[in-house]
């Protein structure tokens, strides 16, 4: 059979899962629609929520970024597990308490305000949006490079299957959809890095595997990695970074990102229990952990594969690096998988000093110059996209066929699985929040199950259309997500639990300020709305304040929301005494069942 | 009434005392052990590499996992103890 009929079967066998399961999980009511009916057994919760959290970007690019930068990059990893910590401890159990449907649900009851919610569905909606374009590119170029079809056709498919489960099952279906894709995309992210592992180090479990012995050399596998880094010009894989306080705050920025991002917020609200939610989170973080612990150490052995690739001579116990640099592979004798990866153009080639090798190193590192023209390189000949990483994994470890499919079909769920969960955050923030709490009260429970249908096939239509016709700015939209979740949305949230003062203008101003402040930095670098050539600063380390980049700045804005809210809320009056017991009760699990009927 | 609220209190009170510890071993794993004090435990060497290495590539998630199954251990036994629970 073909690599092109493996991987039809697999991604075709993934789809009828998918489907049969959206026949099976259809919504009856607005409860089942908006939370799965409230009852979903935690550790399915967790599941679910995996999937939902781990994105095209954890799945094929995460490994990708922390190979290139090694240590450094590490904020990637702190940063999107450490906010589960945030969320099981300070938003997820008492949200479920409130027991409604939505993020601006909890922020317009709570700061008894539809100003409020309408800022708050703003924010869910610009965070969600711009989320969700990276997921239908994703699709798209997974299905392009898996599939053999178009980008079009690859977004084209993906939006008819998340059609398919989505509208009819709504987060019911969506819930059980996830729980699939996570079982597709854990086991194809972890065999190659298994067998990956026992190559180069003889341990099965990569996490382990990338602390012990390289057999080949001899030496511990990360002592090996940054031996040959560093005689290539390259930056040791360990080196500590200068600028700390840029990398406490890009960290923060990630966790309270991922605190505060509306998607991941709503699958708490589908545990039957308070307890359920603070164990779902646990099994969450449990869940994503298998694949973010598998992920350094995928890093760290295919950035040394792919030197040892390069220089063969360099894998072994090496005397002197002089001699086993010199001789790297002929471009002629170049393995299958480079081969394979050079038709897609995410491997390039170009002999600049026509000796028929490929010399690979770091031609911008200026100590190292002299090193190379002494070796009679003439550049780096070699150019490798990031996300080859994890795509070419089971090829460079001679894995068969079957789990090149297997990859085929997790990058595809990751995408469709966190596209689902945002679109559904999209479209209940619409039917719920703005037509039936805002513009039309009346609405009968018909009415909203239909409004959320039609908003879900919209906000489709929307993110097909965003994909397709992806704005230039899609490489920083994850900042503008992250930046935007973290600085309006959480620190509201976060005080409307565990402060009784804060009330409706202090939130409404807090939340402004936050977002303001954090857009406005991100523009004065990034360009305003992103279009290139209107920043006002060029966006490099001397002219970012204070040495913060602007991907860091959501925790500044966090901090601004939180001063701004708390000044307000204490210079005007304390909420109204219903909002007090309001607080009051959310802070405690007794009597979630009678909330939950409201 | 009154009995409920200072009841109520009580267990609000155990529970921020609660949540400050587990944040203090969440930061101290990731922006203490991972981040700024990495310079100080440079000596511990594990694996080819310092423990602030691991600390940031495995041990701070590890970490979380812990923190929020104690948290949830905990939260369990107080909801019981002040007779608050679902």
């Amino acid at each position: 059979m073909s690599q092109f009929a493996i991987n039809l079967l697999f991604v075709g066998a993934s789809f009828a899962l998918y489907i049969g399961i959206a026949i099976w999980a259809r919504a009856g009511s607005t409860k089942e629609f908006y939370v799965a009916g409230g009852g979903v057994h935690p550790i399915t919760n967790g599941m679910a929520t995996a999937a939902d959290w781990m994105s095209a970007a954890s799945f094929i690019s995460m490994a990708g970024l922390l190979a290139s930068g090694g240590y450094a990059n590490s904020s990637f990893l702190m940063g999107w597990t450490g906010g589960y910590v945030i969320l099981a401890l300070l938003l997820a159990p008492y949200l479920r308490k409130f027991g409604k449907f939505t993020v601006p649900d909890f922020i317009g009851d709570r700061f008894y305000s539809s100003t409020a919610r309408t800022v708050a569905v703003i924010c869910l909606i610009i965070a969600s949006v711009t989320y969700v374009i990276g997921q239908m590119t994703g699709a798209g170029v997974a299905f392009s490079r898996f599939l053999e079809v178009s980008n079009t056709w690859g977004i084209w498919i993906a939006a008819t299957i998340v059609f398919l489960y989505a509208v009819f099952g709504g987060m019911k279906g969506i819930t059980y959809t996830q729980v699939a894709q996570y079982v597709v995309l854990i086991i194809a992210y972890t065999i190659p890095a298994v067998f990956i592992s026992l190559q180069l180090t003889g341990n099965p479990i990569p996490m382990f595997g990338m602390f012990s012995t390289h057999t080949e050399s001899g030496l511990p596998l990360l002592v090996k990695l940054s031996e040959i880094l560093v005689e290539l010009g390259f930056q040791d894989y360990a080196a500590d970074v200068s600028n700390k306080l840029n990398m406490v705050l890009f960290t923060l920025s990630l966790m309270v990102g991922t605190a505060g991002l509306p998607h991941v917020i709503i699958r708490f609200f589908t545990v039957p229990k308070v307890a359920d939610a603070r164990w779902s989170a646990g099994w969450a973080l449990v869940f994503i952990a298998i694949l973010y612990t598998t992920a350094p150490a995928v890093a760290s052995m295919a950035r040394l594969n792919l030197l040892t690739t390069v220089y063969p001579e360099a894998a072994g116990q090496v005397e002197d690096y002089e001699q086993a640099l010199s001789n790297p592979i002929l471009y002629e004798e170049r393995p299958e998988w480079v081969r394979t990866w050079e038709a897609t153009g995410l491997i390039s080639f170009n002999d600049q000093n026509q000796d028929g090798r490929i010399q690979y190193y770091n031609a911008a590192n200026p100590n190292f110059a002299p090193i190379a023209e002494e070796r009679g390189w003439a550049g780096n000949e070699l150019t490798v996209n990031n996300d080859i990483l994890v795509l070419a994994n089971p090829e460079i470890a001679n894995l068969p066929g079957w789990v090149i499919g297997l990859i085929a079909a997790g990058g595809i769920a990751a995408a469709l699985s966190t596209a689902a969960g945002l679109l559904l955050a999209i479209s209940s923030a619409i039917s719920h929040d703005l037509i039936k709490k805002t513009i039309n009260p009346a609405i009968t429970e018909k009415g909203e199950m239909l409004a959320a249908r039609i908003s879900m096939a919209g906000a489709i239509l929307l993110a097909t259309y965003l994909g397709l016709n992806p704005p230039g700015f899609a490489a920083q939209v994850v900042a503008l997500a992250f930046g935007i979740a973290g600085a309006s949305l959480f620190p509201v949230l976060m005080m409307g639990i565990f402060s009784k003062r804060v009330n409706s203008k202090g939130a409404i101003a807090g939340m402004l300020a936050g977002l303001i402040s954090t857009l406005l930095y991100i523009f004065t670098y990034l360009g305003w709305f992103f279009i290139s050539g209107t920043n006002m600063l060029p966006n490099t380390p001397d002219n970012w304040l204070f040495g913060i980049s602007p991907l860091s700045f959501g925790a500044v804005g966090a901090m601004i929301n939180f001063a701004v809210a708390f000044s307000v809320s204490h210079a005007t009056e304390e909420p109204p005494q219903e909002i007090q017991d309001l607080v009051e009760s959310v802070r405690f699990p007794k009597g979630a069942g009678a909330a939950v009927d409201h | 009434m009154a009995d409920n609220n200072s009841n109520a209190a009580a267990y609000w009170s155990a529970n921020l005392r609660l949540i400050t510890g587990c944040l203090i071993v969440w930061a101290l794993v990731s922006y203490g052990f991972a981040i700024l004090l990495r310079p100080l435990i440079a000596g511990i060497e594990i694996g080819g590499t310092d423990l602030g290495f691991w600390f940031a590539q495995q041990g701070s998630m590890l970490t979380f996992i812990a923190i929020i199954f104690f948290y949830g251990w905990r939260m369990n036994k107080l909801d019981k103890q002040f007779g608050l629970e679902e």
